[in-house]
């Protein structure tokens, strides 16, 4: 299944946004990029292109160089090598001419907290040269699709959380931009929140923008983007549309394990035991054990038995982007987990 | 035109969300006013000395009304990050930086005629320049705004900008003529007194006012216009290479 197709009904975008970056120039295109902090090397010749009108997924751990990357394209950051053209744009020659054509949504929601919703949006069409009759239609047109027209008159400081990253997507697109840069714009909030603001990325890209999406939220990409960047260390360790990453996880069969309670290492026994099998402790008492063929489970039982262990459950699991993500960059699933982990506590 | 709505916009919202809040507003009225108590009564010179005060008060309460706001406006936003909003706009950098300071020289001017309007009600101002007391204020006002926003843009956190603020307004203070006649100072410390900028402002002022500066007025312009570009290329320098790395 296409996975835009899982999406609900879509919510009715805003008129005119602006889908010029449907020509047969890419809409992104980064060549060799370098930038250094000092002794950290944050990104180490990173090349990639993103198609016009396309939903680019910029997938890594915390720290693999998302936000740089972003900073860079969108003029925040400088790079110490390499060229990025936007839209055609030579970014380092004409910085501006290139943001007159993105919108940004940065990872935290940096509007103003003293001025209300409407204001805030007003403000920043005022910074893209919009007339005042023209930004301040645009902004009450936006609150309603947002689902935020009720607290247009509310300080944006007295929003939750989830109302301020949807007033944050909101304000980088009042001008109607081409390029969308999204980045973590679901870190930190609510479940509902999330699925809603995941819809509203869904239904800007129908509408024609072209959006450039960093997360660190496999599902995310996997639900929301057509080709995915996979960032590590500062370096794109493979790109590809979702479609050939998840062909890759397709013919693998993978089923779970939950073992009465151990701590022993089962896994060398059983690759011993079964040398055309993987397998991956995921936790306590919990084996993950793959295959190339389809998995009978009955030896595997019988192995477990044998070493006097009990199986509470076996489950069988699809293949994920995760699964690909983790074989690509040799990241341990549990430490995405962690990352997942720490991401909920902070909400 | 597009740029200037930017511009406009910038301004307007500093407006609303800084400079036209109440506690601002009577920061701005109290602070000139306890000045110019404070200097009256330590002269102990009556309302006589209130022609001769009024100069370094105007000078001072620019001085520290653009420092102060200025300082913790532009390092606030560029803590909550908002300033980042700023700079992803499509305008130019000066421009930019102008719209984020017109509001503080505003301000300021503003600030300066508080005392101003208070001594209108103790003395007769009639033989005041105001042609040339407008300009001084106003050379004050950008000079004082502009290294306000180079303290800004050369710290971090918002109680830096207020410590560092100190480091430069108090010297000024002391060294502008206000106190001691800086024809009076040992020759190093009017040396010192000449490398500050409120000096000739200061001076400026005392021509427009009771015409006892000791530099020609053009002289007093020129050297605060100069200030003005330097600390304004100072700051722009120093955001290209500290906030856009």
């Amino acid at each position: 299944m296409h996975p835009r197709s899982r999406q609900p009904a879509a919510v009715p975008m805003p008129r005119g946004f602006s889908a010029d970056a449907g020509g047969p120039e890419p809409a992104i295109e980064v060549r060799g990029l370098v930038k250094r902090f000092g002794p950290v090397q944050a990104l180490a010749g990173v090349d990639f292109t993103v198609r016009a009108g396309e939903l680019f997924g910029f997938l890594g751990p915390n720290g693999a160089g998302k936000t740089t990357t972003i900073n860079v394209l969108t003029g925040l950051a400088r790079p110490d090598s390499g060229t990025i053209r936007v839209a055609g744009i030579d970014c380092s020659a004409d910085p501006k001419a290139a943001q007159r054509l993105i919108g940004v949504v940065p990872d935290e929601s940096n509007l103003y907290p003293e001025l209300t919703g409407f204001e805030n949006l007003s403000f920043c069409g005022a910074l893209y040269g919009m007339r005042k009759r023209e930004r301040e239609a645009r902004a009450r047109e936006l609150l309603e699709t947002f689902g935020l027209a009720d607290a247009g008159d509310r300080r944006f400081g007295g929003y939750s959380k989830g109302m301020q990253r949807k007033l944050t997507i909101a304000a980088a697109i009042i001008h109607q931009p081409s390029i969308l840069f999204l980045d973590e714009p679901t870190t930190g909030i609510d479940v509902a929140s999330a699925r809603q603001i995941r819809q509203l990325i869904a239904d800007l890209h129908r509408s024609g923008a072209t959006i450039f999406l960093t997360t660190h939220y496999i599902e995310e990409a996997e639900r929301l983007c057509q080709r995915i960047a996979f960032i590590v260390a500062g370096r794109i360790v493979r790109t590809d549309s979702l479609a050939a990453l998840m062909q890759q996880a397709e013919g693998r069969h993978i089923v779970e394990f939950s073992l009465s309670a151990t701590d022993r290492d089962l896994c060398r026994p059983l690759t011993a035991a079964f040398p055309d099998l993987r397998c991956e402790s995921v936790g306590a008492g919990r084996l993950r054990v793959e295959s190339s063929r389809p998995l009978n489970i009955g030896p595997l039982v019988h192995f477990f038995e044998e070493h006097h262990l009990e199986v509470t459950e076996a489950r069988k699991v699809r293949p994920s982007l995760e699964e690909v993500f983790v074989r690509i960059t040799g990241l341990e699933t549990t430490a995405m987990q962690k990352e997942k982990e720490r991401a909920t506590a902070a909400q | 035109m597009k740029a200037w709505i930017a511009f406009w916009g910038i301004f307007y919202k500093d407006l609303r969300a800084y400079y036209l809040k109440p506690p601002n507003i009577s920061w701005g009225l109290i602070f000139p006013f306890a000045w110019g108590a404070m200097f009256l009564i330590r002269s102990g010179s009556g309302l006589h000395g209130v022609l001769s005060l009024l100069p370094g008060v105007m000078a001072v309460s620019v001085l520290f009304g653009t420092t102060s706001l200025l300082a913790v406006t532009i390092t606030f936003e560029k803590r909550a990050r908002s300033f980042d909003r700023l700079l992803l706009a499509p305008i130019s950098l000066h421009l930019l930086m102008l719209a984020k300071t017109i509001g503080a020289i505003l301000f300021g001017i503003a600030n300066a005629f508080v005392p101003a309007l208070i001594a209108l009600f103790l003395t007769d101002l009639s033989a005041i320049d105001w042609g040339t007391l407008l300009w001084s204020v106003v050379l004050i006002a950008i000079s004082s705004t502009f290294l306000g926003l180079f303290i800004a843009v050369s710290v971090r956190e918002v109680f830096e900008a207020q410590t560092f603020s100190n480091f430069f307004r108090f010297p000024m203070l002391f060294l502008c003529g206000l106190f001691f006649p800086i024809a009076k100072l040992p020759l190093w410390l009017r040396w010192a007194s000449y490398a500050r900028p409120l000096t000739y402002g200061v001076d400026a002022m005392h021509t427009a006012v009771t015409r006892t500066g000791r530099l020609p007025l053009p002289l007093d312009f020129a050297l605060l216009a100069a200030f003005c570009a330097l600390l304004f290329l100072g700051s722009l320098r120093s955001i290209k290479a500290r906030w856009i790395l």
